[in-house]
């Protein structure tokens, strides 16, 4: 099975279901998700859900993917003692306090981020379902370059939709894609960002599905998207409890990821999500918590409906999705999957945001201390976990998501930190 | 009971008339312009307009209604502000106005409930929500019974014939019928809906409007051989769009819409919608 958790089986058992049960036969996750799209789309989403069901219980699929993962993608990624990250975070503490920090090394992903795991099992999936086109949505870039490869190496067409103020922003991106074969398309509508290139995507989709699949790139969107991405990412929560159980003797006392959509976090919180672990998602505080100056609809919006599910989105007094502002482009997004507000109003997940000035920090504290230069998404993890990390006891160990490195970010995170003054050349 | 769309549409049968609903985009081309465009569908002989309430990321729509959307929020559209609009003139107005707008927009302007009441408060006689899907439209038509307004649901070609049973059954005033898998855009070519039409013919008596691609006034006339409304949106709106005089090009184009719905269209198969059509 693709995860270890089941999703529908469970569903009614007992009075209580476990958190891990969600979602419901209708995509909800409590109030949140659901199935928000013109009823064209409904037949697609449905054959979706009742192929995923079926496949994810086929051990040939299981095998291929589990292959794909680790000859291709490079899997298992290694669950690394940061031990100079923690001896900094330690400074000063005194003896009893300052947690382990242990790096989950998803930036060691063939094309550097998580966004492989998923895109691989999705093309995998829509060439067993006999689509021979894929479609897919991205923002920094990551998502589509993980399309792209995984189209390459499975033999599949590619289309990437991509915000034009996007493709300027990420040009190296757009030049890997279309290097390994994939058309990308500038999308001009609305914001010219990440909602609109979804925007594009579902609307290409509604008359193409027939013979495309749409890979979407994280835990949004209609069921059963949010569930399958869960599913395909939950490979670094169950490779983690492996390793903790190896490594520490147990598993984590504390687990922290950043969110944008959030399907790093999704993957690596799911497998534990039943078990007494504190878990801290980390959305992109921007420049401030004023409207248009940030992207953390957890932390700061409230409940809507965008790009088909029910859940936490940054949305005006009448409706209209707001503009959204972060340093990161993968975090640039004004909604968030449906399961994260589940585990928010459960009380499940602990949300909170970093701000544009703490992520360029923390990527400099880590690059500095550990030699790794991470993505700037994931540096808004890394400067939560460090804080965190110090007022926990030293006998604890936390575990950070590292889900991407810093390669694409390098010239707008250096032009960005000498503005600042953090940097200089 | 949907009050005057089901009033409409049974002076339309008894009549042996097949009808042109125009769609526009409200405050296009600009905020305070809804009335005078309003007005200007009713003299040119559409039975009912709709409206669609910008919104920020509608993607069921192209290029043109999307980017019609796009500029009426640059210009200052909302949702309150167009309701407000078409409250200032429905008294002057016989015609059913209906509203296309996004649960996203209809879930934050209260919900259900509180949404229906709006509508219905300001002159609107049925709600259109594109992407509300069966399951969750309980209390869209709880509400719009409780108002008397209608309620359209979408079939698509996609639609599997169990779930057009369903669909329909929830529906009130008219059916939906999207004319094509895809997206709202203009269409060349012809557009055959006896399959389509006849699917949902077969499971109920309500109106049945077709929508998406048909904009030419051949292509109406191809619609409402079988369909009881055909709807034009992005044809109208690009003129709209284009136009130094917006309210003047849109009476012209839909008179000339109507024009092809007319009279060709009372010889044709109402008949065949089954003896039991006066639902008023
Ligand atoms: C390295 C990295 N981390 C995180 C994200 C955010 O996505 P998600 O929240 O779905 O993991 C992205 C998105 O592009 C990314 O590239």
């Amino acid at each position: 099975m693709i995860s270890q958790q089941g999703t529908h089986e469970g569903v009614g058992k007992g009075p209580v279901p476990r958190i891990s049960e969600a979602p419901d036969m209708e995509g909800r996750f409590g109030e949140y998700g659901g199935v928000f799209v013109p009823e064209t789309l409904i037949a697609p989403l449905r054959e979706l859900d009742e192929f995923y069901e079926k496949l994810r219980h086929d051990d040939a699929f299981v095998d291929q993917l589990r292959e794909l993962w680790a000859s291709f993608a490079g899997r298992p990624t290694p669950l690394q003692f940061a031990s100079r990250l923690t001896r900094l975070v330690q400074k000063g503490l005194g003896q009893k306090r300052g947690a382990s920090i242990w790096l989950k090394r998803e930036d060691l992903c063939h094309t550097g981020a998580h966004k492989i795991n998923n895109a691989l099992g999705q093309c995998l999936m829509a060439k067993k379902m006999g689509k021979k086109r894929v479609i897919a949505e991205t923002g920094a870039g990551q998502h589509g370059v993980a399309t792209a490869t995984a189209c390459a190496q499975l033999g599949l067409d590619c289309v990437v939709y991509m915000g034009a103020e996007d493709c300027r922003r990420q040009a190296l991106n757009v030049t890997r894609m279309r290097m390994m074969g994939a058309t990308v398309v500038p999308v001009e509508g609305g914001t010219r960002t990440l909602k609109d290139a979804t925007n594009e995507a579902m609307r290409d989709w509604m008359g193409s599905s027939e013979t495309t699949h749409y890979v979407l790139g994280s835990v949004v969107g209609p069921h059963p998207f949010p569930m399958i991405v869960r599913d395909f990412q939950s490979i670094i929560g169950i490779e983690t409890k492996g390793q903790s159980l190896r490594h520490l003797g147990g598993i984590p006392d504390a687990i922290v990821a950043c969110v944008g959509g959030g399907s790093n976090a999704a993957g690596i919180f799911y497998p534990f999500v039943d078990e007494k672990v504190k878990l801290f998602g980390v959305e992109a505080g921007g420049r401030s918590s004023e409207p248009g100056e940030h992207a953390a609809p957890l932390c700061l919006g409230s409940p809507g409906v965008l790009h088909g599910s029910l859940s936490y989105v940054l949305q005006s007094a009448d409706g209209q999705t707001e503009a959204v502002h972060s340093c990161s482009a993968g975090l640039d997004y004004p909604g968030v999957g449906p399961e994260h507000a589940y585990w928010k109003d459960a009380g499940r997940v602990k949300y909170s945001a970093a701000t544009d000035r703490e992520a360029m920090e923390a990527m400099l504290e880590l690059a500095r201390s550990e030699g790794i230069l991470c993505a700037l998404e994931t540096a808004h993890a890394v400067h939560a976990a460090m804080g965190i990390a110090a007022d926990m006891d030293r006998e604890q160990n936390l575990v950070i998501c590292l889900s991407g490195r810093g390669d694409k970010d390098v010239d707008e995170a250096s032009r960005l930190m000498r503005e600042a003054g953090l940097f200089k050349d | 009971m949907s009050g005057r769309i089901d009033q409409i549409f049974s002076e339309l049968r008894s009549g042996g008339r097949r009808a042109v609903m125009p769609f526009v985009c409200g405050q296009h081309p600009r905020p305070g312009a809804t009335g005078e465009i309003l007005r200007a569908l009713e003299r040119a002989g559409a039975p009912i307009v709709e409206i669609g309430v910008p919104f920020s990321d509608p993607i069921a729509d192209g290029p043109t209604i999307a980017g019609a959307m796009h500029s009426a929020l640059e210009a200052g559209a909302n949702p309150r502000g167009l309701l407000e609009e078409i409250a200032a003139v429905r008294g002057e107005l016989s015609i059913g106005l209906v509203a296309m707008v996004s649960v996203s927009i209809a879930h934050r302007l209260g919900g259900a409930d509180g949404f229906v009441d709006l509508a219905a408060d300001c002159g609107l006689d049925g709600l259109i929500v594109p992407d509300l899907p069966l399951e969750a439209s309980g209390g869209f038509l709880k509400a719009c019974e409780r108002r008397g307004l209608s309620l359209s649901l979408l079939v698509a070609p996609t639609t599997p014939e169990e779930r057009v049973r369903e669909i329909a059954a929830s529906c009130r005033g008219f059916v939906y019928l999207l004319a094509r898998a895809g997206i709202t855009g203009e269409r060349e070519g012809a557009v055959d809906l006896a399959g389509p039409v006849g699917r949902v013919r077969a499971v109920t008596d309500l109106p049945i409007a077709a929508g998406f691609g048909i904009s030419s006034p051949a292509q109406v006339a191809e619609a409402v051989r079988h369909a009881d409304a055909a709807i034009v949106g992005s044809a109208l709106v690009r003129r709209i769009s284009e136009s130094d005089d917006p309210a003047g090009e849109a009476e012209r184009f839909v008179r000339s819409l109507v024009e092809a719905a007319g009279p060709g269209a009372s010889e044709g198969p109402t008949a065949s919608a089954g003896p039991e059509i006066s639902r008023g």
